[in-house]
């Protein structure tokens, strides 16, 4: 249970804290409701490299960075398809210093060129380290516009092509912040041992006089039902073959999102889970094999990858994967069974409100889905699920029509 | 809201009182150690073994790490499937790694399943099997991990730099390879279990709003093994270094080359390896150091670029690391010793020196946040025998550490001649 006073500042900013006397460290999380989805698709890569130039010195403010170090704190970001998530933690006693530097990027930013032309630089090098120069790296660039033909998840955080960050020019950063940044479109939560009376003050003293801005409208083209089972094949030199295949399924605030979830731990959350055991341990197919889903905010994706062992060949691979999931389908789980990912589940949720950072987060992301407060309700809604709840969303999501499979070849 | 001026910063106050708590410590009715920090918000408990038992002590390669892999994977009442069952059942999680020198097994848990799954950590300690089935399965899985990571250039770099800096015939310079997977044997996992994973020579840390029993549950299930003398082997090696200071991997089609340059240096116990900390955070030791400033937020070479100071129990080391795009390393590579030249040949200000101190007494601060922060931070003292005064030491240090200090350190230990530069790509 995670207690916290809410309230929204004029213009728009809301604002969520949490107080924890256990800690001598705040964390201040700041969710600006814009992502990769929200790209024009002849300019994607952009929330992301946009993340970067947050980094680049803001009006008052030359170096975000020194002020912050030097009072001891630290800070670091995050974009997905759906959100970019600032979050720092700072001794408790230099808070106020946190206000001033978050509300001064929020406020306006000093773009320079060089920044520009340095952080698509280093944006490049991200882009090369992370899913060019891997081994199974460039998957999600292959798989995604299998899977999406409309739906901007098409399209990976850090862009489809380099050419996009490579051609992005300050005309075009500057608007995307006009655009996406500004109190309207923000959900800011500080956790640590603070009053919300003394955070209420400090909020409205640096964040207060920041303009409204325009609540940017989301129009998104929803992804039409897919109706044809999808296949890609490709050669990479890697060592050995993978399979990937991805199913379309909830959003994130749907119902069935939480027996979704139990199902991908159901098939591969611990070595008890089903795939582990029977195509790992068993029958000794893969030596690694996965489900999870992308919890994305529009409707997502249920993914089971796994890498083949050598000599086996692919069409025996996706087989066992397909009789695996064809079982949740049709058969009832045994109560035990359900009960244990349920136990999971609760062990999990019970850790993520350690550390006062991660609080801060949850918080921010459960009011974006519509209510802080749907963090304390989470554990309910999974122990509601059902045997019946659990064979009926897997017979909606595991069905050949519904499957795009990138088969992986070791050259 | 008029008057607020945004050009100046709000006053900052320096980090002056750490009230960071101290484990009470208790002895099982054997002489086990056991280090609680009783502190924490959640009804959850961590409890680690730390074993002397990492892969300084292996005769034969992958033994100290299968050993530590396959305690999970059955033991005297249970079968690996049934102890997997247990363990997921109850939402814990018990995890084993091990470094060069330790081993660990680390139990996660809800306080009120505590009761049920600690007889599962009991034998998973004290009673594997090595079922021949689940290490056959486990010696091909990570086989093939092997061959896949040897595609990643950070991951050659990382064993070739050790190679190089102690040789191959030193326990911190061996690796195993691609054949080595095929000479193991339940055997030899069950010798090195007996001898190493020595119960009443292990020390203990409790983190967590534990239960009031939680000290007596735990000598009950593992007070009454007698102290039998531990058998320490292999405590003198010869450091054999590759005559070569500069070494190029050449690997292709990779658009980047991951880049390591570094030395053997000290580790904890040596009287300069706290100021080298602080000699280290400028250079690449944080976001705002000299390496990323220079190398990533001037040039956008790379994506990320740092250095650590890494201590072992007989011994340390010291690495600056990077990918860098193909096109740039050698510019890349110039950079980082023109930084190093610059550190020995100019003061650091007082400015950047205090924003350091600042820096580094934040992150201090951090490290004793919660329970579990606090027994990763203790125990990296209790492997040395070290108390927290250690702790104290290090403030005193941070506080009053100069720029001299520092550009002595510098000169004494980063002289270009004595780095080893490894580049592995292009």
């Amino acid at each position: 249970m995670i207690a916290f006073e809410k309230f929204t500042l004029d213009n728009g900013l809301k604002v969520i804290v949490h107080t924890d006397k256990s800690t001598p460290i705040v964390a201040l999380n700041i969710l600006y409701d814009v992502g990769a989805r929200d790209e024009d698709p002849e300019k994607t890569g952009f929330a992301h490299l946009f993340e970067h130039l947050m980094f680049g010195g803001s009006v008052n403010i030359p170096k975000y960075d020194v002020p912050l170090e030097n009072a001891g704190g630290e800070n670091n970001a995050f974009t997905n398809n759906d959100i970019t998530n600032y979050y720092l933690t700072i001794p408790r006693q230099n808070l106020e210093l946190a206000f001033w530097l978050e509300s001064d990027r929020m406020l306006d930013l000093a773009f320079s060129g060089k920044s520009l032309s340095v952080q698509r630089n280093v944006v490049i090098e991200e882009f090369k380290q992370s899913y060019l120069n891997q081994p199974y790296g460039d998957v999600w660039l292959l798989l995604r516009p299998v899977a999406y033909k409309v739906h901007p998840y098409r399209w990976s955080t850090i862009g489809k092509e380099i050419s996009h960050i490579e051609n992005a020019t300050i005309g075009d950063v500057k608007a995307f912040y006009r655009k996406f940044y500004n109190p309207e479109n923000a959900i800011m939560t500080i956790a640590g041992n603070v009053d919300a009376r003394e955070i209420e003050k400090l909020s409205v003293k640096w964040f207060g006089s920041i303009a409204p801005g325009v609540k940017p409208v989301r129009n998104i083209s929803p992804e039409p039902v897919q109706n044809e089972s999808r296949q890609l094949r490709v050669k990479r030199k890697v060592p050995f073959d993978a399979i990937y295949m991805a199913f379309h399924m909830c959003a994130r605030s749907d119902k069935e999102y939480h027996s979704t979830d139990l199902i991908s731990d159901i098939l591969s959350n611990g070595f008890s889970s089903r795939l582990y055991r029977r195509l790992v341990k068993e029958q000794r197919l893969f030596s690694q094999i996965n489900a999870y889903i992308s919890g994305d905010m529009d409707k997502g994706l249920f993914i089971v990858n796994g890498k083949l062992l050598k000599n086996i060949k692919m069409e025996e691979a996706s087989e066992a994967i397909w009789k695996e999931i064809g079982l949740i389908a049709e058969n009832l789980v045994d109560d035990s069974e359900l009960q244990k990912v349920k136990n999971k589940v609760e062990s999990t949720l019970e850790f993520s409100e350690v550390n006062v950072l991660e609080k801060a987060m949850n918080l921010s992301y459960s009011e974006l889905l519509g209510d802080a407060d749907l963090i304390n309700h989470e554990i309910n809604k999974y122990q509601e699920v059902t045997r019946e709840q659990i064979r009926e969303t897997a017979g909606k999501i595991f069905r050949n029509e519904n499957c795009s499979t990138l088969y992986y070849y070791a050259n | 809201m008029v008057g607020i001026n945004r050009k100046t910063q709000p006053n900052i106050n320096l980090l002056d009182n750490f009230n960071f708590q101290v484990p009470d410590i208790y002895k099982l009715d054997n002489g086990i150690p056991v280090y609680q920090i009783r502190t924490g918000t959640q009804p959850i408990t961590k409890i680690e073994f730390i074993f002397k038992a990492g892969g300084w002590f292996e005769k034969k390669p992958l033994v100290a790490k299968f050993t530590n892999k396959m305690l999970r994977e059955g033991t005297r009442s249970f079968t690996s499937e049934k102890l997997h069952e247990t363990i997921d059942f109850y939402g814990a999680h018990i995890e084993t790694s091990l470094d060069k020198d330790m081993a660990y097994v680390v139990l996660y848990s809800l306080n009120k399943h505590l009761e049920n799954i600690l007889p599962v950590l009991v034998e998973v300690v004290l009673e594997p099997v090595f079922p021949e089935k689940e290490l056959s399965i486990r010696i091909q899985n990570k086989k093939q991990e092997f061959l896949i990571n040897c595609e990643k250039v950070k991951y050659v770099a990382r064993r070739k730099f050790s190679e190089l800096i102690y040789g191959k015939s030193h326990p911190y310079g061996r690796f195993f390879d691609i054949e080595d997977f095929d000479h193991l044997t339940n055997n030899d996992l069950k010798d090195f279990h007996a001898l190493h994973y020595n119960i009443p020579a292990s020390s203990v840390i409790v983190a967590g709003n534990s239960p009031g029993t939680i000290i007596s549950t735990l000598n009950r299930c593992f007070g009454n093994f007698e102290r039998s003398p531990s058998k320490r082997t292999n405590d003198e090696a010869d450091i054999q270094p590759h005559k070569d200071h500069r070494v190029h991997i050449i690997k292709d089609n990779n658009i980047q080359t991951a880049i390591r340059i570094g030395r053997i240096m000290v580790n904890k116990m040596h009287p300069d390896y706290l100021r080298l900390k602080v000699l280290n955070t400028i250079l690449g030791g944080y976001f705002g150091s000299r390496l990323m400033t220079n190398i990533r937020e001037e040039k956008g070479y790379t994506y990320g670029i740092g250095s650590s100071l890494v201590s072992m129990q007989n011994s340390g080391f010291f690495y600056i690391s990077s990918e860098v795009g193909s096109a740039v390393t050698d510019r890349a590579i110039d950079e980082i010793y023109l930084e190093i030249e610059k550190l020995q040949n100019e003061l650091v200000s007082e400015e950047e020196l205090n924003l350091v101190r600042n820096y580094m007494l934040g992150t201090f601060l951090r490290s004793l946040d919660g329970p579990f922060a606090l027994s990763e931070s203790y125990k990296s003292l209790i492997e040395y025998g070290l108390d927290s005064d250690y702790f104290k030491n290090y403030i005193g240090i941070i506080k009053s550490v100069t720029a001299e200090q520092i550009m002595e350190l510098a000169r004494k230990y980063l002289d270009k001649n004595s780095l080893y530069e490894l580049k592995v790509g292009k």
